[in-house]
């Protein structure tokens, strides 16, 4: 009974990785020049970020500016994790001795 | 005092300026070289967090009151959302950079970019906090 189970898990990691191997099969060449992700968003922020936000860090340019609303929302996350890090483990005023 | 702990604190008394002068160029030359105001503020964090390793939690919480990373923290992101309304009042929106007429100073500079050096700044204050209060959140209490 155990032995059967484990020919079944075998055979499910096999399938699996088999499906994960054929999709990575699939994907397109690294660095290739007609890849779907060099669109116009790409050369859009390779041509025109220095004109645009007068910064020479690109990484910087896209982070505070093209995408500063993200992140912001990105040091929200940041405020929530010391928030949830502070109530979970902080003791509050005067709970000392329900320890 | 035991000799190792004399050569932890002299070395790091000595260290210290020089991680926290760096800390504070890699936010502020965010805009012309590699790092910006996350890793910025990771390194002046780190600063803190060694000097209370080195001479233990109470003596780094003498250093920086649990008020001012608390108000860094709230204040951080309180700057970057009005810098944001920049763009709002000038009729265009939010957190818009060129768009509100901003000038952006000539390229390679220090003050280039507009509002991006001081979002910059905004969100090093913001990173190195929270990591400090992390640290110190998690090593007073003894849970």
């Amino acid at each position: 009974m155990v032995k059967l189970r484990n020919l079944l898990v075998v055979f499910i990691a096999i399938s699996a990785l088999y499906v994960m191997l054929g999709a990575v099969a699939e994907l397109p060449p690294y660095g290739a020049p007609d890849n779907p992700t060099f669109n116009q968003l790409t050369e859009r922020y390779i041509g025109k970020a220095l004109e645009e936000t007068g910064v020479l860090n690109m990484v910087t340019a896209i982070v505070l500016d093209y995408r500063a609303y993200d992140t912001m929302f990105e040091t929200i996350v940041l405020f929530t994790a010391a928030l949830a890090v502070m109530v979970a483990l902080k003791l509050g005023e005067g709970m000392g001795d329900r320890k | 005092m035991k000799i190792r702990d004399l050569i932890l604190k002299r070395i790091t008394t000595l260290v210290l300026p020089f991680i926290q002068v760096y800390g504070f160029y890699v936010i502020f030359h965010g805009q012309i070289s590699p790092g910006g105001s996350f890793a910025g503020g990771i390194i002046v964090a780190l600063g803190f967090i060694a000097y209370a390793t080195a001479f233990g939690t109470e003596e780094g919480r003498a250093v920086l009151p649990e008020k001012v990373t608390i108000s860094a923290e709230s204040y951080g992101t309180l700057w970057y959302a009005l810098l944001g309304m920049v763009g709002i009042v000038k009729g265009v929106p939010f957190l818009a950079n060129k768009l509100a007429g901003i000038d952006l100073g000539v390229p390679g500079t220090i003050s280039s970019g507009g509002l991006i050096a001081l979002l910059g700044i905004g969100v090093g204050i913001r990173v190195a906090s929270t990591m400090v209060t992390l640290f110190f959140t998690m090593l007073e209490e003894e849970v």
